[in-house]
């Protein structure tokens, strides 16, 4: 029982109990006796009944009583009033039962199974579960009943949504009821049921039902649930589409297999270095979808044959799904001329194939361009970066001046996807209806300090401008949501991690949301002589950022910094396909599972996690995130016969797991726990490849 | 801080195994196999499991098994999935489980799997995602999880997701910290852990906290000390 102390029992008291158990003991076994020996007399059964209306937990009895009622039938077949009177006894041992404990799954199945006969009137059902709800509103075995009675009945969604309108006017702190309504409202838009065709016709009454719950008591969480599902069906775009892409449409790369020599004139962010013969064709959608392959998505050129290109899904585990999908294209072989231009023409829904996993397909048909020309020095390809030890020191990086011709690398597929008319219409209402939330909300606040009513705001203005990207009139409300998340911290401290993170998504929104402020973060990396041709770095230290987001703008990312920061994880990031160096160093990552995203990453180079937790802490909590032996998910890939599981694999299975695939010519992992000299010798065996760890020189 | 009073904790569990004729006990008689498992548990914890008779343990858990494979809540009672998991529980805590015919114990559990990939509890057919958790956690500690349709499995759990990121019982069943320990649970052991909306659940979950620092089942609800339990593990789970 929920807070009752418990007492011990007087003296008299405990005799009596003692008698009483001794007496169900008797009755007990002799149920067990009936059971085992298949007697269904009428004496037999009216012990089991008295059995479960005093203690309906005894599930036993129950599945005996089925068999009873089996037997019982086979014997009477033909009768149709006698089966009713046995399936009639049935339902009043249930409710009786029910009555000592309504929250006995054995009870209730027992109904189920009673119904399932075929017996029973959809108004006894009801009736009897308003009694119940009556008594306990909150009772999810009597909702869950009601759900199983409305559908096996035939009970239309209409009625149902009333009931549970009647409920929330009787207690709007109905969570339940809440629950029902958005699952009823869910069906009826989806099957597009008469009267519910539309959400835009729908949804605003419901916006005005659900603020009288919260503006009569702001505290109660349950009107608030309601509310945010509300928000969702306002702002959720069901059918997938692409967001951004690398190569950007209409821009006109420069590939390169070693440094450039002076004849550069190019701006450096549209020149990549490349040490292998192939580079990343990365398409960004706004959700996770399955079907990216060689017959969805065409890529003409004269690089490669379309056939032959495997897609495949950027995520954990060995999910078929990925909101991130990458193909490699072939440089040519031989000695290229160096100004020679490729046009590459990528087009996708023009069949079907790409869908979500809500089962919506994409079905914009979209195409689009850029131009890759290649500059080699020599013909065979080179570790451009890895022909010196990078150093992270801010005297290596030098502020970029913009040049004209520098273009923004973001692309926003956004401007360039054809709206039609109803997707116009449509947008309006969304629009329209999240501009008067945000004005209800602002007012509510200005009435009360209230922490769901700033995190609702605060979710109102993050939705309102990723509906209006790109920006019509550049007005943006990220400094505004800021502030919201700065007061939620100090005002709701138990949840300050919750609000740290979505302070940290928003504050890389407002970074990546312009070029200028993109540029702003830029640095030219000239540590060594001939510096034109170092790729650009993207600096975001220092930011106090304990989660990343945004990778849709940060796709032609190949040097970032994101030292200096609170990152427990880098989820997300193995979007950044063209990432060779990556700067981890000063963050709180505490394990090497934090890091599974980077075994995506096979561009990378130079990685420095130095300074962070690896090792310290003797729970791994983002152990089940990550593919392992431990996972159902994984089976060949530990299986591989040329592996020895030798003692060290099995001491560091998460970092031979995570670095194994790849090609790093520098590692930096000092400030670690887990580093010591066997540690050392064993990343050296991992990591063939390896030239500097630690700023140290390997030979 | 004061220290836990661990001495206490273990004579109590003691005394509650020995009393097997209270009224309590004998109205409880036919769950005395999960008593087991959170009493031994617990003592497991607090190192003192060899304060139990470990064989006479065993061969009472044993007598439970039916011959079906499945093992019942106590001797003579029906078997069900809720006392098969605590039984290799149990066996797996004093690290005996190689004394059970793994293959027949698993046949029972894979023959509760019905076609849209949820299980049974038993053989009169109530589904429960709870019972998804059980069939999935006993199956990998038998080492047998190949046996069922794991992908069918996890869509039946993953249809269970609600609209605030939490899960039910059953498609449709409002979201409980108990049933979403389970079907996060389930995920975590089949791999399929990105299905689970991170920030939404993890909001959801963080609410679960009352002022009085406990923690409740769901929204507007008294807290419940076996709910700090769920919720807290599943809060380590996922950061």
């Amino acid at each position: 029982m929920h807070g009752r102390p418990r007492k011990p029992l007087k003296p008299e008291d405990a005799a009596a109990s003692a008698a009483k158990a001794e007496k169900l003991r008797v009755l007990q076994s002799q149920f067990l006796h009936n059971h085992h020996n298949h007697i269904y007399s009428k004496e037999a059964v009216e012990l089991s009944t008295k059995l479960l209306e005093t203690n309906p937990e005894l599930y036993t009895a129950w599945n005996y009583r089925k068999l009873a009622v089996q037997h019982k039938l086979t014997e009477n077949d033909s009768d149709p009033d006698s089966l009713k009177s046995i399936l009639d006894e049935e339902l009043r041992v249930v409710e009786s039962a029910l009555r000592q404990n309504f929250k006995s799954y054995g009870a209730w199945h027992h109904r189920k199974w009673i119904l399932s006969k075929g017996h029973s009137s959809i108004d006894n059902e009801l009736r009897l579960l308003d009694k119940f709800q009556k008594a306990d509103s909150r009772n999810f075995h009597a909702w869950n009943y009601r759900r199983f009675v409305a559908a096996s009945m035939n009970r239309s969604e209409e009625d149902e949504l009333k009931y549970t309108e009647d409920m929330i006017c009787n207690n709007f702190s109905n969570y339940s009821a809440w629950h029902n309504r958005s699952l009823l409202l869910s069906n009826l838009l989806k099957r597009k049921v008469e009267g519910f065709v539309s959400k835009e016709k729908v949804l605003p009454d419901e916006y005005e039902f659900v603020h009288q719950a919260i503006f009569t008591d702001p505290d109660d969480q349950s009107g608030w649930f309601y509310h945010l599902w509300l928000l969702d069906q306002t702002v959720r775009v069901d059918s997938p589409q692409l967001v951004s892409s690398w190569p950007t449409p209409g821009s006109d790369l420069i590939l390169l297999g070693d440094r450039c020599l002076d004849g550069c004139a190019s701006s450096p962010f549209t020149r990549f270095h490349l040490d292998s013969r192939t580079f990343p064709l990365v398409l960004y959608f706004n959700q996770a979808v399955e079907g990216v392959n060689s017959s969805t998505i065409t890529v003409d050129s004269e690089l490669n044959t379309n056939k032959d290109l495997v897609w495949k899904p950027l995520s954990s585990c060995n999910s078929k799904a990925a909101q991130v999908w990458v193909t490699q294209l072939n440089l040519p072989d031989g000695n290229t001329h160096s100004s020679k231009v490729f046009p590459v023409e990528v087009s996708l829904g023009h069949s079907q194939g790409i869908i979500s996993s809500s089962g919506f397909h994409y079905s914009n048909p979209f195409c689009f361009a850029f131009r890759v020309s290649l500059q080699f020095v020599e013909t065979q390809p080179v570790e451009a970066l890895g022909k010196e030890i990078i150093s992270w020191r801010d005297e290596s990086f030098h502020n970029y001046n913009a040049h004209s011709q520098d273009s923004s690398p973001i692309s926003s597929l956004y401007q360039l996807s054809i709206k039609n008319d109803n997707e116009l219409t449509d947008f309006e209402w969304r629009a329209a209806t999240i501009a008067k939330e945000i004005d209800h909300f602002r007012e509510l606040l200005s009435l009360i300090n209230c922490k769901i009513g700033k995190l609702t705001l605060a979710r109102l203005l993050m939705a309102h401008d990723a509906m209006m990207c790109p920006p019509a009139n550049k007005i943006s409300h990220s400094e505004e949501v800021l502030e919201l998340y700065n007061d939620l911290m100090r005002l709701d401290p138990t949840h300050v991690q919750y609000y740290k993170d979505q302070h940290s998504l928003v504050l890389l929104q407002q970074v990546t949301s312009n070029w200028e402020s993109l540029l702003s973060r830029c640095f030219h990396y000239s540590n060594s002589p001939s510096n034109r041709g170092s790729p650009m770095c993207l600096q975001l230290k220092n930011l106090s950022l304990s989660r990343l987001g945004s990778f849709d703008k940060l796709l032609w990312v190949q040097m970032l910094d994101l030292s200096h920061n609170e990152l427990r994880s880098i989820e997300g990031l193995e979007a950044l396909q063209l990432l060779s160096c990556l700067n981890l160093s000063n963050n709180i990552l505490g394990s090497f599972t934090a890091l599974e995203p980077i075994r995506q990453l096979k561009s990378l180079r130079a990685l420095n996690i130095s300074y962070n937790e690896i090792g310290a802490h003797s729970i791994d909590t983002t152990k089940y995130l990550c593919s392992s032996p431990l996972s159902h998910s994984v089976g060949s890939e530990w299986n591989h016969g040329q592996t020895v599981i030798d003692d060290d694999i099995k001491s560091y299975w998460e970092a031979y797991f995570i670095l194994k695939g790849l090609n790093l010519t520098q590692f930096d992992i000092v400030g670690n726990a887990i580093v010591n000299e066997k540690f050392k010798s064993f990343l050296i065996k991992v990591l063939p490849g390896l030239k500097w760890l630690d700023g140290e020189q390997l030979h | 801080m004061g220290e836990l009073a661990a001495d206490k904790h273990v004579k109590y569990i003691i005394s509650v195994e020995k009393k097997k004729d209270s009224f309590e006990s004998v109205v409880m008689e036919h769950l005395r196999l999960n008593g087991a498992y959170w009493g031994l548990t617990t003592l497991d914890i607090l190192g003192k499991l060899d304060a139990v008779d470990e064989e006479d343990v065993i061969s009472w858990i044993l007598k439970c098994q039916d011959e079906s494979g499945g093992f019942a809540g106590n001797i003579g009672h029906d078997p069900h999935v809720l006392y098969t998991l605590s039984a290799v529980q149990v066996l797996a805590l004093f690290d005996k489980v190689d004394i059970l015919d793994a293959d027949k114990v698993s046949n029972y559990i894979v023959g509760l799997q019905n076609e849209d990939g949820s299980f049974s509890g038993d053989i009169w057919g109530e589904v429960d995602t709870r019972f998804s958790y059980i069939a999935i956690c006993c199956l990998s500690i038998l080492q047998r999880l190949d046996k069922i349709n794991v992908d069918k499995a996890v869509e039946y759990i993953v249809s269970c997701k609600n609209l605030d990121g939490g899960f039910g019982c059953t498609p449709g069943g409002e979201s409980h910290s108990g049933q979403i320990f389970c079907c996060v649970g389930a995920l975590a052991i089949a791999g399929a852990l990105h299905h689970v909306d991170k920030d939404l659940l993890g909001w959801w979950l963080c609410e679960r906290q009352v002022k009085s620092g406990g923690l409740n089942g769901r929204p507007e609800k008294l807290p419940d000390v076996g709910l700090l339990l769920l919720v807290g593990s599943f809060k380590l789970d996922h950061d």
